[in-house]
């Protein structure tokens, strides 16, 4: 049967291109794996797709979780850009806000994505109340573009003090810049990002237009190919705030691109809880060289305002919030000259990989004691990329390392750097709950990634979760998440102003132009939305105070007129957001606005996850055998399963295996995995 | 006698007491109300031994130099308990006396017993910052302080919290003596609902793991850090040696003030004997013995940083400090800038371990913290006082150059943006810039200072300035040469001043439309200049943050054969 309304989600990550397919009409979804291609990720996307679908005028939307904006930072593979700026502040990149990149030791230095000599200085300034002191010398402003051109720059941002609370100067010379060098690549700070703080501007505005001609030029190759086999409907790009956007915004801003696969995999997670019945969840993936944790709270994910790519590499931007520790499986376990356990910084990542990879690493990893455990099946690794794992050699690395050093045997030091990994892991997963004022015992464990569901058991018990989830496909959770998100746009303006006698009409506006460029993007999709919402955050503190609080505004927006707020209303949302971040009010204190924040979101339609669930199975046809895994101090037979063979409503009590083709869930003694109508397989404690 | 524990349960007991300290922190940083802890994160949080205050954990995101002081802090309150003989559940000792707890008079040190099943079982405390507690000036940065009561106001340690009950007459006591009472009472509240925070996290992980597991832990990890440090004292050479430096002056006379250490390494134990150094003087560049001891810990940390934050790292080392010394004053000397004066101690014990051990000490930091103050009132009355800290170049390694407009390295404090400023105080910064030519040359090169030039609004202001490094410039190491001083300099009708002081000065009016200049210190540079890549050079030129002139002059003339 032929449709056209096939909905495809693809996350490239550094070593898979994972698909997802969702067929709108019948609900049926599928995924394929196969390797990411470079430098070229479109190679991979294409042929991914490919796998699944034959003809792409069946497709109505493609949407796209990538890597390629962070590689390009992390790997400093950006354009050749340049700066033009306020008289005295070519250096404000290069000078950050006077931080270091490790607290101990004094080493390390910076370079900033533009070299000092494409950093030119015009005179200009505005003021920071936005009176306007030096009007812009617009001479100066095309002699500074004109040596840019010459030099080869491909793309200019305008950075210019205060721009903020005015824009007018940054504006004029943004227009006579373009007049001059058309070029799509041509920026304002206050464009990108009108928020008070020269630093996180400036550094935002930077790193997007480094990432414009490169970014832009991958998406357009991958909208062309796309187009070239048929495909009529939307091309949209994740966010790192867990919307999606058109890839025209994604082309224009792709430094909201920096968490954009990592956010689908939270925004499908918190989805997938949430149907599960389960909406407060912690997620971890567990990667080569790090676990990723995410807090979901009634199945919203919580954003952060801004993240730091690398030293010094600032993007502020709304973020889902995802907070990384260096244990992965291929952290290196290792003991220090003071007779302590240590697992990590230092990975051996997935190249050379651990010990028991064979190639070429000698120091063991969580996952060459997960391999000696018998956790991991050394004769089918997952992936696909090795024939078979060393265990032997895993194990002498273990005796060798840790072993010997702790007067522990292979098995017991194997098991030790299980409990300190598990133990790392278990203190970021309570740490992001307590940071937010949950309690993390309230939470379910979301595993993702190909690692993770072999530590829920540990998770449960460290932290005291009732219990775990492992999502039917969480190696494909990212792909997954880019076909649920919603279309998400974010805004921000710099406000500053006390809240007794706050300009409310100019408040108001900002609010309504907001709202119209929201809408306006949201109507200009060709995609359909169950509906729009409309949020607006306030970000307040009694004055003297530097960190705010958020306040939500209960501001309706009716047929796209924002009802305006009053004094009072902006006056008791404080209030009743003070006090429940800091427990009491200060008593006579000013209260202060700082910042505008609007969210308009187009929601699109959900699909049925039950189509996921597996269609018939046995318990009896998914069992594959047994095998022998330590736990604890000793042996236990252990049953293998096929996890994607299991029904509906299969228990399999622990000990217990089940595996898929990238993922391995461990069922840990005492255990029992179920399977729900949705195919996920939910972990709790056995009842006796 | 202390029970065994196993290796396992030890790494994981290591990872979740470091994690209620830091918690700890987290707490105070997000309630906190003045920007010196919210955001520079000048404060610090951690557990202590019950009998000696020794470290036991501390926070990994607070200030450095809290590190090795905080234990003074404990002890002191160990002290002062004891002579009341009173101490039971629920007290909570406050103080800031400087004399006793280290530092200056603006930090304020809380210090709260913790008890499981009835008896003492460790101490907690927290230290923070305060915007201003009361004395000559606001901020409590006096360059012309010749003692104490003309610093601050000075708390002994007293019991802020009775049996859980809070003290109100204290605070009563507190808010009246600062200028910023608002602020005050959020920081106090922010460090009260720190310690409650540890306690609760205390009682959690002694109910798992049971009060003689933990204290066990507690004792094998201070153990494991003293192994940790005599390891790494082992792999470097025996012998001895010296390093000196000077501060400007105390902002009183005019006269530099020696500082001097002598280090000795012999097996697995070091000495750092700071006998020569300069005797007691008038102004407020003393520091008090517990800071000088402490800053002996942060320059060791800085040279291994992966050693832990715990008191057992100490036991290998042994601290001379000079009776009579400007680094032991008793009270009331003022030592309100102890941070120029342990910023030249961390300097000589760079200076001399870098003989020892060239691969692993950088060159000499900027070394100033540069504390400016402006103030004055708008056209509405309203009194207004910008006050910060400046940054400065950090020194060259084996590895890279020096980092350029780095923080001080006893301190992680960020630098509030610019537009921040502006938008809070009537002032226009008309330069945030890299300072050319600042950065010691070398292999790998010092990183750059800065150049600040701030022209006031309002139609007056006063100044003032608490620097250093104005008269002796921050030192190069293996072979590397010494960065560019500090200069500060102010517009009066006449044209620009620099201070007689170098970068000390006091009540400097100033008229709208005037300006104040600060040159921030490079960092110095690390290895032979004649070692740096051409291309290197060709491309800080190409910049301009070498000049054409100083490039040829120090690096010779080829990097002008290089094409970029």
């Amino acid at each position: 049967m032929t449709s056209s309304n096939r909905m495809i989600g693809v996350d490239v990550g550094g070593t898979f291109t994972d698909i997802f397919v969702l067929d709108e009409a019948t609900g049926i979804a599928e995924v394929a794996k196969v390797p990411t291609t470079r430098p070229d990720q479109s190679g991979g996307f294409l042929s991914g797709i490919s796998q699944r679908v034959d003809d792409l005028s069946t497709v109505s939307v493609v949407v796209h979780g990538t890597t390629a904006g962070t590689n390009a930072l992390l790997e400093r593979k950006g354009a050749k850009i340049g700066v033009i700026t306020t008289m005295g502040l070519r250096d404000v990149l290069e000078m950050r806000r006077r931080d270091r990149p490790r607290t101990w030791g004094l080493r390390g230095d910076f370079t900033p994505v533009v070299d000092r000599a494409l950093r030119l200085e015009v005179p200009e300034r505005t003021l920071a109340d936005g009176t306007i002191r030096t009007p812009v010398d617009l001479d100066a402003v095309r002699q500074a573009a004109q040596q840019l051109i010459d030099d080869g720059c491909l793309a200019c941002a305008i950075l210019f003090a205060n721009s903020y609370a005015n824009a007018e100067n940054e504006r004029l010379a943004v227009e006579a810049v373009r007049a001059m060098w058309p070029n799509a690549h041509v920026s304002a700070s206050s464009e990108i990002l009108p928020e008070i703080r020269e630093f996180e501007r400036f550094s935002t505005t930077a790193l997007n237009a480094y990432l414009q001609p490169e970014v832009s030029g991958y998406l357009a190759r991958l909208e062309t190919a796309l187009k070239d086999g048929g495909f009529a409907g939307e091309f949209m790009i994740v966010q790192s705030n867990g919307g999606v956007m058109d890839v025209d915004t994604a082309a224009k801003l792709p430094v909201r691109t920096a968490l954009s696969g990592p956010a689908a995999g939270v925004i499908a997670a918190g989805y997938i809880a949430q149907a599960a019945g389960y909406p407060d969840v912690i997620t971890g993936d567990m990667g080569g060289t790090s676990f990723d944790v995410s807090l979901i709270a009634k199945g919203k994910s919580m954003l952060s305002p801004q993240t730091s790519i690398d030293f010094g590499m600032v993007v502020r931007s709304p973020m889902i919030e995802i907070t990384t520790i260096g244990a992965g499986g291929g952290s290196i376990a290792w003991v220090d000259k003071g007779g302590l356990l240590n697992i990590g910084p230092e990975s051996a990542g997935s190249t050379p990989g651990p010990v028991a990879y064979g190639q070429g690493n000698t120091r063991p990893t969580v996952t060459d004691a997960n391999v000696v455990l018998g956790r991991i099946d050394p004769d089918n690794p997952i992936g696909g990329k090795l024939d078979r794992l060393d265990v032997e050699a895993a194990k002498a690395a273990i005796l060798e390392h840790v072993g010997n050093p702790l007067n522990l045997d292979a098995l017991q030091a194997a098991e030790a750097i299980l409990r300190v990994a598990n133990s790392r892991m278990a203190g970021a997963l309570r740490l992001v709950s307590i940071e937010r004022g949950f309690d993390p015992k309230r939470f379910a464990f979301m595993p993702f990634g190909g690692g993770g569901a072999l530590h829920s058991g540990a998770m449960m018990d460290e932290v005291g979760l009732a219990r775990s989830i492992v999502p039917r496909y969480p190696g494909v959770t990212s792909a997954m998440g880019c076909v649920i998100a919603d279309m998400r746009q974010d805004f921000v303006q710099t406000i500053n102003a006390t809240l007794a006698g706050i300009d409310l009409p100019n408040l108001t506006g900002f609010m309504q132009s907001h709202v119209d460029s929201g809408l306006a993007t949201l109507d200009a999709a060709r995609t359909h939305f169950e509906g729009r919402d409309t949020e607006f955050t306030l970000d307040m503190a009694y004055l003297g105070q530097t960190h705010t609080v958020a306040v939500t505004l209960p501001v309706s927006v009716v047929d796209g007129k924002v009802i305006p707020p009053t004094e009072a209303s902006i006056g008791i949302a404080f209030d009743d957001a003070y006090r429940a971040t800091y427990g009491r009010l200060l008593k006579n204190g000013t209260r202060r606005i700082i910042n505008l924040r609007s969210a308009i979101t187009g929601r699109r339609p959900r699909f049925d996850l039950a189509t996921l669930a597996p269609k018939g199975g046995s318990v009896e046809a998914a069992f594959k055998g047994v095998r022998q895994v330590h736990f604890g101090d000793s042996w236990h037979e252990t049953k293998l399963y096929n996890r994607l063979e299991l029904p509906v409503g299969a228990e399999i009590a622990g000990p217990a295996i089940l595996e898929q083709p990238d993922t391995t869930v461990l069922i840990e003694p005492g255990l029992v995995g179920k399977v729900d109508a949705y195919g996920n397989t939910l972990i709790e404690r056995a009842t006796t | 006698m202390t029970q065994d524990i196993d290796p396992i349960t030890l790494a994981v007991l290591a990872g979740r007491m470091e994690q209620i300290a830091d918690e700890m922190d987290a707490t105070l940083f997000r309630a906190a109300f003045n920007p010196i802890i919210a955001e520079a994160h000048d404060a610090s949080h951690g557990l202590y031994h019950a009998v000696s205050g020794d470290t036991l954990v501390q926070g990994k995101s607070g200030l450095p130099i809290f590190v090795g002081v905080m234990s003074f802090a404990v002890k002191a309150v160990i002290d002062k308990a004891a002579e009341n003989g009173d101490l039971e559940d629920g007290d909570i000792y406050i103080f800031n006396d400087a004399h006793l707890g280290g530092t200056h008079l603006s930090d304020m040190r809380l210090v709260r017993p913790y008890f499981h099943d009835g008896k003492l079982f460790c101490y907690l405390a927290s230290v923070g910052h305060w915007h201003d507690v009361g004395g000559a000036v606001p901020g409590n940065y006096n360059p012309a302080a010749t003692d104490a009561f003309q610093e601050a106001f000075v708390l002994p340690p007293v019991r802020l919290a009775k049996a859980g009950t809070i003290q109100t007459d204290i605070i009563d006591i507190l808010m009246r003596n600062t200028r910023l009472p608002q602020s005050a009472q959020g920081d106090l509240n922010g460090q009260l609902g720190a310690l409650d925070l540890g306690v609760k996290r205390l009682d959690e992980l002694l109910a798992e793991y049971g009060a003689d597991t933990v204290r066990a832990a507690l004792d094998a990890l201070g153990d494991r850090a003293e192994v940790l440090m005599r390891s790494e004292l082992t792999d470097l050479p025996d012998g001895r040696w010296e390093a000196e430096d000077f501060l400007d002056n105390d902002g009183i006379t005019d006269v530099p003030l020696k500082i001097k250490v002598a280090l000795e390494i012999s097996g697995d134990t070091m000495t750092l004997d700071f006998a020569g150094t300069a005797d007691r003087c008038a102004g407020p560049v003393n520091i008090a013995l517990p800071t000088a001891v402490a800053t002996a810990y942060v320059a060791i940390k800085h040279i291994f940083p992966s050693l832990p934050a715990n008191a057992g790292v100490m036991r290998p080392i042994k601290v001379n400090i000079p009776d009579g010394s400007l680094l032991s004053a008793p009270f009331p000397a003022p030592v309100g800038g102890y941070t120029e004066t342990i910023l030249r101690m961390i300097d000589v014990i760079f200076a001399a371990a870098s003989q020892a051990a060239p691969d692993r000490v950088v060159a000499n930091a900027y070394g100033t913290i540069n504390a400016l103050s402006i103030s004055g009132k708008r056209a509405n009355g309203q009194p207004w006082v910008m006050f910060s800290f400046y940054g400065g170049g950090h020194g060259g390694s084996i590895e890279t150059d020096g980092l350029n407009h780095g923080n001080a390295p006893i301190s992680t404090a960020t630098i509030p943006p610019m537009e921040i400023l502006e938008a809070a105080y009537p002032v226009m910064f008309k330069q945030w810039a890299l300072r050319p030519d600042s950065a010691g040359a070398g292999m790998h090169r010092g990183g750059m200072g800065a150049t600040y030039e701030i022209e006031v609004l309002e139609e007056s202001a006063t100044a003032f300035l608490f620097g250093e490094r104005g008269r002796f410039a921050p030192k190069g190491a293996a072979g590397g040469g010494d960065a560019a001083m500090n200069v500060f300099a102010y517009e009066q009708d006449d044209g620009w001043h620099n201070p007689p002081m170098a970068s000390k000065m006091v009540g400097i009016k100033l008229q709208r439309g005037q300006s104040v200049r600060l040159d921030t210190p490079g960092g110095g540079g690390y290895g032979p200049a004649a070692d740096r890549a051409p291309a290197d050079v060709a491309r800080d030129v190409a910049g301009g943050l070498l000049s054409d002139a100083y490039a040829t002059e120090t690096y010779g003339p080829a990097w002008k054969e290089v094409s970029l």
